[in-house]
């Protein structure tokens, strides 16, 4: 049996924090869960997808978190328990559904799982998710540790439910990726056929209906304020005279420099975790009673700006401080030493930290960017490309593995802005300029949000080639399946799409398949594209060798090695493709055997075929 | 209980967030309160993997010169994350260099270690240095150099956890198949570090 499936309450566990949210929906008895991958939201759908047929609830990776939130929405209107799990910028995907979906509201409880990502471990921006709970007027809770992740997702399910709303579980990157002590409880009953009531005047959001609806979600905001003034999760903690307020993570920094500094008799903390509606109750008790206050909260200066304002209305004069210079800034994420330290400062009292050790004595150090792996199809054919179009061609390209291809030698990624904007961007790049334009997507990619454009390129005449980097898995996300993989191998029944008949079907004309691993191929379909005035699109079709491995599909090959009689030093294999296998050891080429996968491409590369198979003895 | 915060350091594919899980674990089995931090995605197509146990406190990461214990699996990591130490941090460190495809293409230098090493020792409370590569091919699996790592912080004995427990962690969690050569693998870090 799954381990988070296991019906024992008081059963404890060392868990991940997405593990926790994930046991949370177990335990409300979630019916529907959706999702598109992202991280550092991603453990959460892919333990859905490891055990949702033993738990007998309905679980999809939809196309996108547009498409994922309506599914669950769907769901949650018909009455049925959904969840819908995202990372942060997959919000800006789903919110043209979220804002109006906010109007309808649900019959059975909704979660929608946002994880923010300060600091960009893997995300392109840092946008701070707290202002969509504002636009959208949907409660917002905010854990601070495993424990919570977990209770506190069984409980916006009855926060949903009570309000007829959907509720954000709003988290960072070093929740969902920190392990904690999870008490488990009950598990309820799966509710999971549901009944959707016809109810036209309620679910069509005709602005007559809209003007009515809209009304209905302010009156819900008056009842959310009331359940935020007594929930649980908002406290007020110890009497002193120092206010701090904090949310998320930050708690745990909080308490533990208010115990480090030996300051908590002195100390008052408002904790928030319902932290929208904001509880202006208890705001201004808190308030009345401090003589000065400290918001911590990382990103933008959400509760502070709030705060104050509830202050002003309420001719409470009292210095509130956050976000400014000397205290907290709006980049990145904070630390128990910076959190620490400005505490100390602000209330003025003797910082206790260590001091760290001097470092100028270290020598400089080589980088370690993530590099595409060994055998990495993507590069195959970032290779071909340039072997073709040479170094002016500009190259937008998208999200995924192959961004990594900004790296040198390759240097094939030249705009990249959000998932799907490298076809869109390239529309305008093409129509600007006369420089060649060759734009890379990932399979994944292409199906969340690269066919608009795609069709966008087809119908305005836009003249430039798509490289639709096809692995047969969403790999910079974990494998996940999407729309172009068959699941067969997985135990799932899922209906497979072609990428080239979609491609066909957007109206392109000039469309080739190569295998990339094949240089001359990958090579020839380059120079076509080149040759072809219009828009092309290159599938480039290869299994990412990682993921051949999990689905055992992976060919059984020898490692290769450099024949060093035969090398004569040209160094095209590390300067034009870096495989992380290929290393330079007192003058000469070698290759790491345990990296090597066989891939054959830089023996493809190599002018003297120095490179060769080793022997099955080796 | 007084709170230590270890930091964990190296590369894509060496295993340290399996290290720091079955601290984490071991200290649920002893009763001792924890939190592990980890970092995925991006970092893991052979980029720095960083993670962390903070016993006894509620935040799970660990900030600049804070570090109790810091463990590193490559050295050129370890001196990359010398910040995380204070003059009382214990570092341990492997000593086998794994050096990054940056310096094949010419766009860095691998440091002397041994030269910087001797830095880093003159500036903490104690380094101990081992061969943990050699002691996991010596074991049997090459792959075992965190339970050699792990072995190693135990046998230093500056952490309230006994090689017992640390054990009775790895048997529950391993296969089979690897159970003999991680556990032995495990003890070759104890032995390692008790000589110094
Ligand atoms: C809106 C949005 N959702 C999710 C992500 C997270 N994400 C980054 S890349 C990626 C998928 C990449 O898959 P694919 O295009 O197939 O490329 P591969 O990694 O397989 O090379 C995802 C889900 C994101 N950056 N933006
Ligand atoms: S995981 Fe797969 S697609 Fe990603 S870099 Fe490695 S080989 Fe390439
Ligand atoms: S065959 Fe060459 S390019 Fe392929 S993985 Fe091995 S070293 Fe790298």
């Amino acid at each position: 049996m799954h381990k988070l499936l296991i019906d024992s309450p008081d059963e404890e566990m060392l868990l991940l924090g997405n593990d926790a949210i994930a046991r949370g929906a177990i335990e409300a008895g979630i019916a529907i869960a959706t999702c598109y991958p992202g991280t550092p939201s991603s453990e959460i759908p892919d333990n859905f997808f490891a055990m949702f047929r033993e738990g007998g609830f309905y679980f999809e990776y939809s196309t996108n978190e547009k498409v994922a939130l309506e599914v669950a929405a769907g769901a949650a209107i018909s009455g049925i328990r959904s969840m819908c799990t995202m990372k942060h910028v997959g919000m800006n995907v789903a919110s043209d559904t979220l804002m109006t979906l906010a109007y309808l509201g649900v019959n059975a409880g909704m979660v929608i799982i946002n994880a923010d990502d300060p600091l960009m471990f893997s995300s392109q921006n840092e946008q701070d998710n707290r202002y969509y709970a504002r636009l959208s007027g949907l409660p917002m809770m905010e854990p601070i540790n495993a424990q919570e992740m977990k209770d506190m997702t069984v409980a916006a399910f009855d926060l949903s439910e009570q309000l007829k709303l959907p509720v954000v579980l709003r988290t960072t990157t070093r929740l969902n990726h920190m392990r904690g002590m999870v008490k488990f409880g009950q598990i309820r009953q799966i509710k999971s056929k549901g009944f959707f009531k016809k109810d036209p005047f309620h679910y069509v959001a005709l602005p007559a209906v809209s003007r009515n609806l809209h009304k209905v979600l302010l009156e819900k905001y008056d009842q959310a304020l009331e359940l935020s003034e007594n929930s649980e999760y908002n406290q007020i903690i110890g009497n002193g005279k120092w206010g701090i307020v904090t949310n998320g993570v930050s708690m745990d920094y909080v308490q533990d420099a208010v115990k480090d500094l030996e300051i908590s008799d002195e100390v008052t903390i408002l904790r928030l975790g319902f932290s929208y509606p904001m509880p202006e109750n208890m705001i201004v008790k808190f308030l009345t009673n401090v003589e000065k206050v400290l918001v911590v909260e990382e990103l933008e200066p959400v509760m502070e700006n709030d705060i104050r304002s509830i202050a002003q209305a309420k001719e409470i004069v009292v210095p509130i401080k956050g976000k400014e210079k000397g205290l907290f800034s709006r980049l990145y994420e904070f630390d128990p030493g910076m959190v620490r330290r400005t505490i100390a400062s602000y209330f003025g009292v003797p910082d206790t930290s260590p001091k760290a050790v001097d470092v100028t004595g270290i020598p400089d150090l080589p980088g370690r960017p993530p590099n595409l792996c060994a055998g990495c199809p993507h590069r195959a054919m970032y290779y071909a490309i340039k072997q073709v179009y040479g170094p002016d061609a500009v190259h937008p390209s998208d999200i995924g593995c192959y961004t990594l291809g900004i790296l040198p030698p390759l240097k094939m990624a030249d705009i990249v802005i959000c998932m799907g904007a490298s076809v869109g961007t390239s529309c305008g790049i093409s129509k600007a300029t006369d420089q060649k334009v060759v734009s890379f997507i990932g399979d994944s990619t292409f199906f969340h949000a690269g066919i608009p454009a795609l069709i966008n390129a087809v119908h305005n005449n836009h003249k430039f080639t798509l490289v639709i980097l096809d692995n047969g898995t969403t790999a910079m996300t974990g494998n996940q399946p999407h729309p172009g993989v068959d699941t067969a191998p997985m135990g799932v029944d899922t209906t497979q799409i072609s990428i080239e008949s979609l491609v066909r079907g957007c109206g392109v004309e000039h469309v080739q398949v190569v295998n990339p691993m094949q240089i001359k191929k990958g090579v020839a379909a380059a120079q076509a594209s080149k040759d072809f005035d219009g828009i092309s699109v290159i599938i480039s079709k290869e299994l990412c060798p990682l993921y051949a491995r999990v689905i055992k599909k992976a060919k059984k090959v020898r490692p290769f090695y450099v024949n060093q009689d035969k090398c004569k030093q040209h160094l095209d294999c590390i300067n034009l493709l870096a495989c992380p296998a290929m290393y330079i050891d007192d003058g000469k080429t070698m290759i790491n055997e345990v990296l090597c996968i066989g891939c054959t491409v830089c023996a493809q590369v190599c002018p003297e075929n120095a490179i060769l198979p080793l022997k099955k003895s080796a | 209980m007084e709170t230590k915060r270890i930091v964990f350091v190296g590369v894509g594919g060496q295993g340290n967030l399996l290290a720091s899980r079955l601290l984490g674990e071991a200290c649920l089995s002893a009763g001792i309160p924890a939190v592990v931090s980890e970092i995925h995605g991006m970092a893991q197509r052979g980029g720095i993997v960083e993670s962390a146990v903070v016993m006894g406190a509620s935040s799970p990461i660990v900030s600049t010169g804070e570090a109790d214990i810091l463990i590193g699996f490559e050295p050129s990591e370890t001196l990359r994350a010398f910040n995380k130490c204070n003059k009382n941090t214990v570092v341990i460190t492997n000593i086998h260099p794994l050096p990054p495809f940056t310096v094949a293409i010419g766009q860095g230098v691998y440091p002397d270690i041994d030269k910087a090493l001797d830095l880093i020792r003159d500036n903490v409370s104690l380094l101990i240095t081992l061969d943990g590569d050699e002691l996991a091919a010596k074991a049997g699996n090459p792959l075992s150099l965190n339970m050699v790592m792990l072995g190693a912080l135990v046998g230093s004995k500056i952490i309230p956890l006994d090689e017992d427990i640390l054990k009775e962690t790895i048997s529950k969690t391993t296969k089979q198949a690897f159970l003999e050569s991680n556990l032995k693998a495990f003890d070759f870090g104890v032995a390692a570090s008790k000589v110094g």
